[in-house]
This record gives structure tokens, C-alpha cells and sequence, in this order.
């Protein structure tokens, strides 16, 4: 059986911002369904490369197809189209400032698809259960709400339209390990009920071995190595065994001491 | 068939509804129109068939699932019949997550809550006050210890935001005083042509420019360029919680970044004052050469017997106790940003807002001082 197409084709990227090279030649399939996880040291360029791929930033050199489509060649309306078919969750949940959290869930609700109100408020009620937070919250403005609860706040917008596939950007940064791991079962849970597939950019060793199909390690300006978590704990390279073997890493049960 | 849809069939066990084609967020707003519309008779049973489903997702198994709860609270036996199982599992997860929220704040009624703003706006602007006069205090002791340890006062410091606040206003504070001066020039003489006391004009400029609007013009000017920046610069300090940093090694963010702000303000603002009358005083002679035909020799006669020393004096006498204010008002506003990027920008506005404020009541109070004291 042929594999199905992937759902994020990076061929022969690369950035540069100034004289700065931050990925050269790089290249990356996510297939689809799956929860990619993302992990290299400081200045790798792992959120440059979210960062692109959603187009936020452009590429110097090489292609990025999305869902199938070359983001480059489709027309303001075609990219359009196919951004309603991704969800971002940014660091600390992105969430405007002036808006309640349902409000805030039902912008690209209204903004694209013309969703009548009481259908959005009724979406908008049902994202926020998803996401495991309180009825009240939703009521309520992201200032008034935990660095957690904005998070599940900011994932339940990047929810709103269905996507088929979601950007998180180290969703577990600055969550308690309580709350991290809570927060991983959420991913978990959300990717096999809604058949989503997840990139996600992340730092946290027990998210990697919880959660993760796939590993892509970004190291010297292209990913190193892409493969499962076993595979990873054979990798000889200096840094990924470092990363895997490490003194974290024992903590978080990957390797025996 | 690249749509969603539903049909709807009467049969003998009760009605048949076949619901297909693609149930998602791109066509929820249509069906939901149509399945708000849906209202069998009776309490006959009813049997919805998604066989013909070909896509569901969230938006879709709620507007199913919604159709079929408003039905059975109706009286209806509703059954949902051949969903696919990735369909099943939709349908359990929207029925899990059925929980209504509020969407908005509650609104009170608009008169307490008028009520209510006023007096919160009231006790803001007592505390504020409370505040400012607190930390007029403060600043005054923090440049009483300076004075009798001069080796603390950070002269780098100093320097350089006199070059900021002085220097680099020179140019938008002389050309506003200029066209100031060319303004008053033209509008002065316009009404004076009237009586034929043109020549007057030089008195009104002269008078003008240096009691009031030089020096009173560069405080706003440099309310909005200086006293804003000062807001930022601490504000942005704080959320990067530098001030705590400060704090944490003992350092007195007193004397590290307010004292210097302060001082320099006072030390150039006079400068930029002076300046400002020179510009004014240009202005108004150029147009009065040009325009009016006033010759420079007559104009320079004139300007001769309409000002005396104190005409000079009384405007730039002010020049530091509006420093004071601005750089207070800005260093206090910069200081009570909390840690969100977003207080910043209010505190900032906030500051210019207060620091203009202060400064014309403050020119009021002198008008009535030396009004009184007869100069």
C-alpha cells in the first residue's frame, strides 16, 4: 500500500534572518495523524521553523506544502483557505487581551464562516468543555485567568474552526508539572477524538515520551534525525544523546541510570 | 454531493430523517438554519440515519446531537442510527463536553454601574494623588541625600538623558516656537491693522512669547516627547522586573533611574525654554520684516522699550518647577506599570495626560503669583 501523501512537506528550507543562517537545506514530513514533536537546543530555530511553516515568516530558499498545497504558489484567497485548516497555539495562549475567552473563541468563528451567534455561542460552550475548562471561564477576560487555564483557553480558539492540523508552540512551557502533564493528556485525548495531527515544538522530556509518535531533533541548521522515541535513545550523535541520556531524562523514566 | 443535508420521510414507525454529505464547521451555519426550522408534529418517534455522512466533524455531531436532545425534551423517542465509528466517537465527545457557558460579563444595570465607575474613577484619582504627593517625597529626601553625598549622583546617567531630553528636542521644540512666533505675528497684526497700532504687534509677540508661550509650548512638547519616554523606559523596566533585579542587589532605583531623569529635565528644560523664546522672537520678527513691512531697526526699538528684564525672567522662572513635574509625573507613572505589556501603554498615555495637566495649573498659579506681586 502506497503511504498517503504527507500533511507537512519541508523540502530544502532556508532562513536567514541578516547574516544569520538559521536552517539550511532542511527537510521534514509530518505524516498525517500523528503528533510530531520538536526539540533542539536554544537558537536551533525550532519556533522559527512553526513560525514559517504557518508563514509567519518567509523562506529564503525551498518549499513548504501543507495539506498538499505549495503555501508559496496559492493566491490570497487559496492561503486563506487553507490557514482555516490550522490552529496555532502560541506560547502563553495569544488570546486578545480585549475579548472573553469566548469571545475570543468565536472571532474566527464569525470572522470566516459567517457562524450565526447563537450557533457560535453554543460552539464556543462546547470548545471550552473540550478543553477541560470551567462554564464560568468563559465569561471571563485572559487576564483574569491562570497561565494554564489561558493555555487551554488559546487551544480551544485554535480549535474553533475543526482544523485537521495544529501548531503548538511549547505548550507545556511554564505549566506546573502537574498541570503539564494534564495538559498532555488533553493533546493526547483531543488528537484521537478529532483525528488531528499535531506539530509541536517542545522542550519538556516526559511531553516527548508521553505523548510524541515522532521525534524531529533540529540540530546544525536541518533536522538531524526524525524517528520514534526508542530510536532516538540509540542515536549516537553528542547532543541527542545528551539530551535523551541526560539527567533529565533519567528523571522522566526514558533511560535507567 | 460536496454539501450537507437532511431529508425528511414520514413512514410507519414514525419519521425518517437522512442526514448526509458533509456535516462541518463550513456548512454548520446552513444546517443550523434549517435543523432550528425542524419541527416534527406530534410525539412520533424519530429516527435519524447518518449513513450518508461522509465527513463529520465537532461543529457537525453538536448541531446532530443538539437536534436530537431538543427533540427528546419534546416528548420525542429519538434514536441516531449508522454513524461510522470515528462518527460515534464525535458524537460522545460533544455529548461529554455539553456544558453551557457564559459568554459575556454579566451587565448591571447601567445606572449603578455609572454609579459605581464614578466613584471607582473618584478614589483613582485621590489615590493617584496620594500617590504623587508621596512620591514628591520621596524624590525630594532621595535628592537631599544626593546633595550631601554628591559621589552618589550618577553623573554617566545624568549626561546622557540631558542629551536626550535637551539636545535631541532642539530641533522640534525651536520649530514649533518658530512657526509659533510667525502665527502669532500674522493673527496679532490682522486685528491690530484695524485700530492702525500694527506696530503694537511687536509688543504682542514679544510679551507673549516670553512670559507664556515659549516656556508653557516646550513643557508640552516635552510632556509628550520626554515625560512619555520616561513612562516607557521604567514601565518596560519593571516588566522585565529590572527594578527588582535593582532592588535585589541593593540598588536605589531612586537614585539609578529617577534622580537622573529628574535633574536633567530640570537642567535642560530652562535651556530649551530659552531657546524657545529665541525662536518664538525669530519668528515673529521674520514675519513682521517680511509681511508687514515692520523694518528691523523699528523692530528691535520697539522690542527695546515692551520688554523689561522680568518679562524674561518671569517665563523662564518656571522652566524648572515644570521639569520637576514632568520628570516626577513620568518616573511615578513608569514605576506603577504592573507587570503586563499592556499597562505600559496606559501607563504612558496616563502620564502625559497628567503631566500637561499639572503644567497648566501650575502656569495658572504663577499667573495669579506674579500677578499679585505686580509683575
Amino acid at each position: 500500500m502506497a503511504k498517503p501523501d504527507p500533511i507537512i512537506r519541508v523540502q530544502g528550507l532556508k532562513t536567514q534572518f541578516g547574516a544569520q543562517v538559521i536552517h539550511e537545506d532542511l527537510d521534514l514530513d509530518v505524516e498525517r495523524g500523528e503528533i510530531m514533536g520538536i526539540v533542539g537546543g536554544s537558537g536551533t530555530g525550532k519556533s522559527v521553523l512553526l513560525r514559517t511553516i504557518i508563514g509567519l515568516n518567509r523562506p529564503r530558499a525551498g518549499r513548504i506544502d501543507v495539506f498538499g498545497l505549495n503555501l508559496e504558489a496559492l493566491d490570497l484567497g487559496e492561503r486563506r483557505l487553507a490557514e482555516q485548516r490550522w490552529g496555532v497555539l502560541f506560547q502563553d495562549g495569544a488570546l486578545f487581551s480585549s475579548l472573553t475567552v469566548a469571545q475570543n473563541i468565536e472571532v474566527p468563528l464569525k470572522e470566516h464562516l459567517k457562524i450565526p451567534q447563537p450557533l457560535a455561542d453554543e460552539i464556543a460552550a462546547l470548545k471550552i468543555a473540550m478543553v477541560g475548562l470551567p462554564p464560568e471561564a468563559g465569561a471571563k477576560f485572559p487576564s483574569e485567568l491562570s497561565g494554564g487555564m489561558r493555555k487551554r483557553a488559546g487551544l480551544a480558539r485554535s480549535l474553533a474552526l475543526d482544523p485537521e492540523l495544529i501548531f503548538l508552540d511549547e505548550p507545556t512551557a511554564g505549566l506546573d508539572p502537574i498541570g503539564a502533564a494534564a495538559f498532555d493528556q488533553l493533546i493526547r485525548q483531543l488528537q484521537r477524538t478529532l483525528g488531528l495531527t499535531v506539530f509541536m515544538v517542545t522542550h519538556d522530556l516526559d511531553s516527548l515520551h508521553a505523548i510524541c509518535d515522532r521525534i524531529a531533533v533540529l540540530a546544525e541548521k536541518r533536522v538531524m534525525v526524525v524517528g520514534t522515541m526508542q530510536e532516538m535513545l540509540k542515536q549516537s550523535h553528542p547532543w541527542i544523546r545528551e539530551y535523551f541520556h541526560g539527567p533529565r531524562a533519567r528523571a522522566a523514566g526514558l533511560t535507567e541510570s | 454531493m460536496a454539501d450537507a443535508w437532511f431529508t425528511t420521510e414520514r413512514g410507519a414507525a414514525g419519521l425518517l430523517v437522512q442526514a448526509g454529505g458533509l456535516w462541518d464547521i463550513r456548512h454548520a451555519a446552513a444546517l443550523d438554519a434549517d435543523l432550528r426550522l425542524f419541527a416534527p408534529q406530534g410525539a412520533e418517534p424519530v429516527r435519524i440515519d447518518l449513513a450518508a455522512v461522509e465527513r463529520m466533524d465537532t461543529a457537525g455531531a453538536w448541531l446532530a446531537y443538539r437536534t436530537a436532545k431538543i427533540l427528546r425534551e419534546q416528548g420525542h423517542a429519538v434514536e441516531l442510527v449508522n454513524a461510522g465509528p470515528a462518527q460515534q466517537s464525535m458524537l460522545d465527545s460533544v455529548a461529554a463536553s455539553d456544558r453551557p457557558c457564559e459568554i459575556e460579563p454579566r451587565r448591571i444595570n447601567p445606572f449603578l454601574w455609572l454609579l459605581g465607575h464614578l466613584g471607582t474613577g473618584t478614589l483613582d484619582v485621590l489615590e493617584e494623588a496620594r500617590q504623587q504627593l508621596g512620591f514628591l517625597g520621596l524624590t525630594l529626601t532621595t535628592m537631599a541625600r544626593v546633595a550631601r553625598h554628591p559621589s552618589r549622583l550618577r553623573f554617566t546617567s545624568l549626561v546622557f538623558h540631558m542629551e536626550k531630553v535637551g539636545l535631541d528636542a532642539l530641533p522640534i521644540v525651536g520649530l514649533i516656537s518658530l512657526l509659533i512666533g510667525v502665527v502669532l505675528a500674522y493673527q496679532g497684526a490682522t486685528q491690530l491693522q484695524r485700530f492702525g497700532a500694527e506696530i503694537f504687534v511687536v509688543d504682542l509677540i514679544s510679551v507673549s512669547v516670553l512670559r507664556e508661550i515659549g516656556i508653557l509650548l516646550t513643557a508640552i512638547v516635552i510632556a509628550g516627547r520626554s515625560g512619555s519616554a520616561f513612562t516607557a523606559e521604567i514601565g518596560s523596566m519593571i516588566v522585565n522586573e529590572e527594578v527588582d533585579a535593582m532592588r535585589s542587589l541593593g540598588l536605589d532605583p531612586m537614585e539609578l533611574l529617577v534622580l537622573p531623569r529628574v535633574l536633567a529635565l530640570m537642567i535642560t528644560l530652562p535651556m530649551l525654554g530659552f531657546f524657545a523664546d529665541l525662536m518664538g522672537l525669530t519668528g515673529g520678527f521674520l514675519m513682521s520684516w517680511m509681511a508687514l513691512d515692520i523694518s528691523p531697526a523699528l523692530f528691535f526699538d520697539r522690542l527695546h522699550s515692551a520688554i523689561g528684564a522680568w518679562t524674561f525672567w518671569v517665563g523662564i522662572i518656571k522652566a524648572p518647577f515644570f521639569a520637576f513635574l514632568i520628570a516626577l509625573v513620568g518616573c511615578l507613572e513608569g514605576l506603577r506599570v504592573s507587570r503586563s505589556a499592556e499597562s505600559v501603554g496606559r501607563q504612558t498615555t496616563r502620564s502625559v495626560v497628567t503631566a500637561i495637566f499639572l503644567v497648566i495649573i501650575v502656569d495658572a498659579m504663577f499667573s495669579v503669583f506674579f500677578a499679585t506681586i505686580g509683575i
